[in-house]
């Protein structure tokens, strides 16, 4: 198997002087294809702050952060751009386009690609909400949609673009525990069949089941469990 | 087909963002119709002013003009004397030279009997220094004693002269003397005039009794054909005394325009609401654009984080603008096409709108939501995802 994200002695620290405070310590942690890593920890722990400085959203100086072969550390903003093309990210909030209707918003992770026409954006998306079971929902704008549909939406968005990575911050955070429960299992088949990395971030220990290993972070440094 | 996708994605969403939000849209337009119909308004105003203001010395049938060095403008003549204006014919390649006198004097309405001011027009019957057919066609009338011809594109307040000499009501006084009006004929109102009335140079020294034939107001001179109006203009400046000015009959009109444009402060008026205008009409789309970028920058950093780069925002921005200028610009040409014509039969001023006027108030409308683009994408460095997640 092969390393898809490999993280060496990182240090990252919020203010500068006497006002620093640290985030993360001396954090290491590789992750194989395929595997679907949660991390949890209370909050302030540094889970968001390490998974943004992954989806290349963040700028860290010291350590190693090597995600699909690109080292993050003081690179420049072109190679993240390029790196976050290859990860599908999945947010708290579902943060879909409120304006677009579900099928354009899971388009738009395919507007980035120039190769497709726009006929196969359109049949890759839609068989992409098909899959997460909104093939009768494709028209529907974010208001119209329940809030698990929306982020089934998001899930689906995350996908299309067949990403190496897949970083999810708190998925199930604004749902009930039946739709969460389903967005995350959602999330764990179809990745599974393409083999796709999985970083979820969460602190809801419902969904502690679907993962291949668990990550404790507290005050930025990680507890294997 | 790159450069297409390069742009048309960026402004796809632009489009679907602003139509998503239609009131917000509307009033986004109004926004920039105003802007658009008040430059369009300053713009006419101004070019109606200019082309109205020069339509007296436009009708003058003359190679050269002399006036004197103190007169700002034909509508406030400073006299000189006669005899300055008749060496001129001293030299040989002058054929004529004839004096024309002005004078603003009250007429009164033959219906309502308001006085209104006027601008009075005196010349030889015997030349032709107007390029109107209905005064050389009248000129045998006006040898008559107290005849006067009316402009019949001045202003309604005095009196449908046509209706009136179908009904013979022909008398009426011009400086509280007594005249007949003999015809009509076709010059225009301008900012300096309300109406036009011509007469002979006779009947002008008996409406306005304190002047006299020695003390003129423009002298025109015409030329014998195949001559060079500049080389007769550079002779004659040797000759003539230097208080008068030699002017060719472009120099006549731009001389006349520039009165309007620089001395009078109207010119300015007008360019400094056209400037007002855009300004308005930017701080709008600004806010506008401004506001529309704080609300998506949720949708904006979640782009970001899918990979988007930061030049396709500044294209949804720009293609934001341009939209609002062109959806501002339809209605704002089309109400502007209105007023125009409700300007024109209030005010008898001439207000044309050219292709050329059309696009360049396009191109200011362009500029200005350019501008507020350029203003507006400050505002997208806020959206940065590491911040929002």
């Amino acid at each position: 198997m092969s390393t898809v994200i490999d993280v060496e002695h990182l240090n990252f620290s919020f203010g500068s002087g006497v006002l620093t405070q640290p985030v993360l310590k001396d954090v290491t942690i590789s992750i194989e294809k395929g595997e679907i890593v949660l991390i949890t920890g209370p909050s302030g722990s540094g889970k968001t702050t390490f998974l943004t400085i992954i989806g290349g959203l963040r700028q860290a100086f010291h350590g190693s952060v090597k995600v699909l072969d690109q080292q993050f550390i003081n690179s420049s903003e072109q190679i993240k751009v390029k790196a976050r093309q290859q990860i599908g990210y999945i947010f708290q909030q579902h943060n879909l386009l409120k304006s677009l209707t579900a099928l354009q918003n899971v388009s738009m992770t395919l507007e980035i690609n120039a190769a497709l026409t726009e006929r196969q954006r359109r049949e890759r998306a839609a068989e992409m909400l098909i899959a997460v079971g909104l093939g009768d929902r494709l028209d529907y704008k974010p208001d119209q949609l329940s809030g698990g549909q929306r982020q089934r939406v998001s899930i689906a968005r995350a996908l299309v673009g067949q990403p190496k990575i897949i970083l999810a911050d708190e998925p199930t955070a604004s749902l009930d525990k039946q739709s969460g429960h389903e967005a995350v299992n959602l999330l764990k088949q179809l990745a599974k069949e393409s083999q796709t990395t999985i970083l979820l971030v969460t602190h809801d220990y419902r969904i502690l089941d679907i993962a291949d290993r668990v990550v404790e972070l507290e005050d930025g440094v990680i507890k294997q469990v | 087909m790159k450069p297409i996708i390069w742009f048309y994605f960026p402004a796809r969403l632009a489009w679907r963002q602003l139509v998503f939000d239609r009131t917000k849209l509307v009033a986004a337009i109004c926004g920039v119709l105003f802007a658009c119909v008040l430059v369009f308004m300053q713009l006419g105003f101004r070019d109606a002013l200019y082309a109205s203001a020069a339509s007296a010395p436009v009708k003058l049938n003359g190679d050269l003009f002399l006036m004197h060095k103190q007169s700002e403008a034909l509508w406030r003549p400073v006299r000189f004397k006669r005899s300055e204006l008749m060496r001129v014919l001293g030299n040989s390649a002058v054929a004529e030279a004839y004096p024309l006198y002005l004078g603003l004097a009250p007429f009164k309405n033959i219906q309502t009997r308001t006085k209104r001011t006027l601008m009075v027009y005196g010349f030889d019957p015997d030349s032709q220094i107007f390029k109107i057919d209905a005064i050389d066609d009248k000129r045998a009338e006006l040898r008559l004693k107290d005849t006067v011809l009316f402009d019949e594109y001045s202003r309604p307040e005095f009196g449908p002269m046509r209706q009136l000499l179908a009904a013979d009501q022909n008398v009426t006084e011009i400086n509280d003397y007594k005249v007949t009006v003999v015809g009509l004929f076709r010059l225009g109102v301008s900012f300096a005039a309300d109406g036009n009335v011509v007469t002979s140079d006779l009947n002008f020294m008996r409406i306005f009794s304190r002047r006299n034939h020695e003390d003129i107001d423009l002298g025109v001179i015409k030329l014998h054909p195949g001559a060079s109006a500049t080389q007769v203009q550079a002779a004659l400046r040797s000759q003539l005394n230097e208080f008068v000015n030699i002017f060719t009959y472009e120099e006549l009109l731009s001389y006349e325009k520039d009165y309007w444009a620089n001395t009078a402060p109207i010119g300015f008026i007008f360019g400094f609401g056209t400037v007002m205008g855009w300004v308005v009409g930017l701080v709008i789309v600004y806010q506008i654009l401004f506001t529309d970028i704080a609300n998506h920058r949720n949708e904006f950093a979640t782009l970001k984080a899918m990979g988007y780069e930061q030049g396709y925002f500044v294209r949804v921005v720009f293609a934001s603008a341009f939209f609002l200028a062109v959806l501002g610009f339809i209605p704002g040409y089309l109400l502007s096409l209105g007023l125009y014509h409700m300007a024109e039969s209030k005010m008898y001023m001439p207000m044309p709108l050219p292709f050329g006027k059309v696009t360049t108030v396009f191109m200011f409308m362009l500029s200005m939501c350019f501008m507020a683009g350029l203003l507006a994408i400050r505002k997208l460095k806020d959206a940065n995802p590491a911040d929002m997640f």
